[in-house]
């Protein structure tokens, strides 16, 4: 059991220079047998352990990790927390999530940092306001906040922003939601981890999926390169990865994984104290607690799973930037990466059974992935415990692309997926 | 930038290259009945392999539609054939 993190223990350890922290989690053996094994450890399979622990007394539960926790998707993204969806399905669910997060540090016992410093999403001309003030009334009809900001209020707000009216691209004004912001990527993963591992899951690095044991039509169990590991249930969490290895379960999924990058430059003095997106320029930034600019882009449009970043995205997303901030211009860039993201048709996750009983998948999530690891885990840890959808994961089941009632948010929310 | 041969133009910059999609799916016969299993593994259904992968691809600035065999994890391209030789 790990001990209990507090600002006592940490000048305790202070006086006696550090050394008595332990591991945050145990290193286990796998066992022939679980209740639910979850594949991936990465955000989403770390929640969705810690949640089949908390809210279904579920604690006989491996993860298992081909590489190391985090070491994915979890710990490529730009950390970015929002709500700010059209539809009501989507509402409900990244709402949950934020929710989550906005309790999330005190619950596992470990700072993820979450800073709700505001997501602000720009608009660049007339009719982009007007969708603007129809997506800010569906946010607040759907029980989230939102706010509608003209450029004098912007300007305000952000004083970097170049706001002429005769920029190439000029900004008309934005959506703000207040209660969104930035987190800390790898406390998110390490948290949920600590806080599994306290409740008695097994967390199982370096030991890969090889392939799935079925009896009677079945899935059973896995095969991994640390043996043969059985259990009632099992759920896939491994995001861009997922067609990998729905395809060694015989089972086909609507997704196509691609390359998305980012980039973090050096340390600044504080210049931006909110998310900035731009759907219009490709870019978004965000400034990091170090003082480093943490900057995205759209997606590649080719399909890849190679994890590293490319010229032409990064002259598209370095373009936007300076048309945005010209004051950032000068600013020298440190890294560039990529990670690898499942996209669907409709740029909405896929939640629950597959097409082989016994096997459940959490995937799709995109480029939006870190932000709904809360929600993900919540949803995903109901289903493995009753194997029935929770309301809110209900219309996302892999069945819509069959019904045809998908839930379009690239198009409805206009976020660039 | 990478470079992408176009089986028409040669090598050319990778920016003017547009993915067009996966090859091998044959578009349901819609003179019957379609399933909407069927219609749906058509429409939404990827193989999205890791590794080798054969596709489509057009060259925007000659228009050209062909086949190009490429690695999906290191970018390398193996093979560029006009579409019409391989589907005759």
């Amino acid at each position: 059991m790990a001990r209990r993190y507090s600002a006592w223990s940490l000048f305790r350890e202070g006086l006696r220079g550090h050394k008595g922290w332990g591991p945050a989690w145990r290193s286990p053996e796998p066992k022939k047998r679980y209740d639910v094994i979850v594949i991936g450890g990465g955000g989403h399979g770390l929640a969705t352990a810690y949640y089949l622990a908390k809210n279904h007394g579920i604690t006989n539960v491996a993860v298992l990790e081909k590489g190391w926790l985090g070491g994915g998707n979890t710990g490529r993204n730009t950390t970015v927390i929002r709500s700010n969806y059209f539809y009501p399905e989507s509402v409900a669910l990244y709402d949950l999530s934020l929710r989550l997060y906005e309790g999330l540090s005190k619950d596992l016992n470990y700072n993820v940092m979450f800073s709700q410093r505001g997501v602000t999403n720009l608009c660049h001309s007339e009719p982009e306001m007007e969708m603007a003030a129809r997506l800010v009334n569906a946010m607040r009809l759907n029980g989230t906040d939102a706010e509608l900001l003209d450029a004098d209020q912007l300007r305000k707000f952000i004083p970097a922003l170049n706001i002429r009216p005769d920029a190439r691209l000029p900004i008309h004004g934005a959506v703000l939601q207040p209660r969104g912001g930035t987190g800390r990527h790898d406390a998110v993963a390490w948290g949920y981890a600590r806080a599994a591992d306290a409740a008695g899951v097994d967390i199982i690095q370096n030991c890969e999926v090889l392939d799935f044991i079925t009896e009677g039509g079945r899935c059973v169990g896995v095969s991994t390169s640390r043996g043969d590991i059985r259990a009632d249930r099992i759920g896939a969490a491994v995001a861009g990865h997922s067609s990998v290895l729905a395809e060694k379960a015989g089972v086909g999924l609507p997704i196509t994984s691609y390359a998305l990058q980012a980039f973090v430059s050096e340390p600044l003095k504080p210049v931006l104290d909110t998310v900035l997106i731009s759907p219009v320029t490709g870019t978004y930034v965000s400034q990091s607690d170090k003082g480093g600019l943490v900057i995205g882009g759209g997606l590649d449009r080719v399909p890849s799973y190679g994890q590293r970043g490319n010229l032409p995205v990064q002259e598209t997303v370095m373009a936007g930037l300076t048309e945005m901030l010209p004051i950032l211009s000068k600013v020298k860039l440190l890294r560039h990466w990529a990670g690898i993201v499942d996209v669907t048709p409709d740029s909405s996750p896929i939640l629950g059974p597959s097409a082989l009983e016994g096997l459940y998948f959490n995937c799709g999530w995109g480029t939006g992935g870190f932000k709904a690891i809360p929600a993900g885990g919540y949803l995903f840890a109901h289903i493995l415990a009753t194997g029935a959808h929770h309301d809110i994961s209900r219309p996302f089941g892999a069945d819509r692309f069959t019904t045809g009632r998908l839930i379009d948010e690239g198009a409805a929310s206009g976020i660039a997926h | 930038m990478q470079l992408f041969p176009c089986p028409f133009c040669g090598p050319r910059d990778e920016r003017e290259f547009h993915f067009a999609g996966e090859i091998g799916k044959t578009r349901p016969d819609t003179t019957g009945e379609v399933s909407a299993e069927d219609w749906a593994r058509y429409l939404n259904t990827q193989r999205n392999e890791k590794g080798r992968v054969r596709e489509v691809w057009m060259h925007l600035t000659c228009s050209e539609l062909f086949v190009m065999e490429r690695d999906s994890v290191t970018m390398e391209v193996l093979s560029s054939t006009p579409l019409r030789e391989d589907v005759e």
